[in-house]
């Protein structure tokens, strides 16, 4: 696949999610998480550490629960490949507030650089449009990020996946709180529920 | 040793409807599963109520991982899964003590009490194994007349102590599925 124009992950993020309002992020395991924590911790972001593979299931989760708030689900290429049959329970259900972006630098960043299948066979935005979830595509530049980043707060006319082809790179880690129980209970207390 | 029906509009039984109501009495929402035979009329139920979510899964292990944002979301939920499905959610099960979620789980048993296929026997012996090396509590309802307490104890321990809960539902209760007749 194409190698060039690849994006810079840092920038794309912090432009999906300069003007965030009131949506809820989530970030797959690995390098994705350290993008979300360096555009800005925030009381709305669901870090993941582990549960490779999860991280759309969990903006579903959360997006039926909370079906007025955009949710966005940040990930990359190996952690998307692990959770395929999420896309087809997502294209299932159809939340109108789902947006998944890949952020698909066709390696396993954190292991070392490996190929991922997304370098050499696999496309994921044909997979997710397969699956049901009709506004899939790529974003090659960043003036269609910024577009991209106003439609996610239209929560009626999702669910719609991203994928960006960014730089392989690996960028200095910036490390979010890794405290689950915190993390999930820190979210709720911002949507107005309290501990048990 | 009792056969199971296969259409279930049948032989309705009364215990997935005692099971149906705990979770409407808990303000259960999101339902996610992978099909049962032993699940079929509970299924049926949830897809025909208002207030609930029916999620049908590729793979049980994204039901922990839904139920994970349900929770963050402000929901509860319950998921529905065959003994065999149990070995698909291990390393996902982690997210019942990373959270300390709510976690609910009902498993239809399939490996014993009569079990014609040896394939379903590894995974149903370990089944309880499995969950409790993962932290999960595990209760077991062998016959109807028990079904609704179990259920009780199960959801009150799972949604007001956070104590991740698996009920098997024992091949005895459910029946055991006919190949040849």
């Amino acid at each position: 696949m194409s190698k060039t124009n690849l994006l810079e992950r840092r920038s794309v993020v912090s432009s999906l999610l300069k003007d965030r309002k009131d949506a809820v992020v989530v970030g797959g395991l690995g390098a994705s998480t350290y993008d979300i924590t360096a555009a800005g911790d925030h009381d709305r972001n669901f870090y993941l550490w582990g549960a490779m593979g999860g991280a759309v299931m969990i903006g579903l989760g959360i997006a039926l629960a909370q079906p007025k708030l955009p949710v966005v689900v940040i990930t990359g290429d190996g952690e998307m490949l692990m959770g395929m049959g999420s896309l087809a329970t997502v294209g299932l259900q159809k939340p109108g507030n789902l947006t998944i972006v890949v952020l698909d630098n066709e390696v396993y960043g954190e292991t070392g650089g490996q190929a991922s299948h997304t370098g050499a066979s696999t496309d994921l935005v044909g997979i997710a449009r397969c699956c049901g979830i009709a506004d899939a595509h790529d974003l090659a530049t960043m003036a269609e990020i910024e577009a991209f980043a106003a439609e996610m707060h239209d929560i009626s006319s999702g669910p719609r996946f991203a994928s960006v082809k960014i730089d392989p790179a690996n960028l200095e880690r910036v490390l979010s709180n890794r405290d689950g129980a915190f993390i999930v209970n820190r979210i709720r207390g911002a949507l107005g529920y309290q501990p048990i | 040793m009792h056969a199971r029906a296969d259409a279930p509009a049948e032989n309705a039984q009364s215990w997935p409807e005692d099971i149906f109501g705990v979770l409407q009495r808990f303000d259960v929402r999101q339902v996610p599963y992978v099909p049962d035979a032993g699940h079929s009329q509970l299924i049926e139920r949830v897809l025909g109520a208002p207030s609930m979510r029916a999620v049908p899964l590729t793979t049980e292990e994204e039901g922990v991982a839904l139920l994970a944002g349900a929770w963050a979301g402000g929901q509860r939920g319950v998921l529905l899964m065959q003994s065999s499905g149990v070995g698909n959610c291990v390393n996902m099960l982690s997210l019942t003590q990373i959270f300390r979620f709510p976690f609910l789980t009902l498993v239809t048993m399939r490996g014993e009490w009569g079990e014609f296929n040896p394939w379903q026997v590894p995974m149903g012996s370990s089944t309880q194994g499995v969950f409790e090396l993962s932290g999960i509590k595990v209760l077991r309802a062998s016959s109807p007349d028990e079904v609704r307490d179990v259920m009780e104890a199960a959801a009150a321990q799972a949604y007001n102590a956070c104590t991740p809960t698996a009920v098997l539902l024992s091949q005895r209760l459910i029946g055991t599925k006919v190949f040849v007749k």
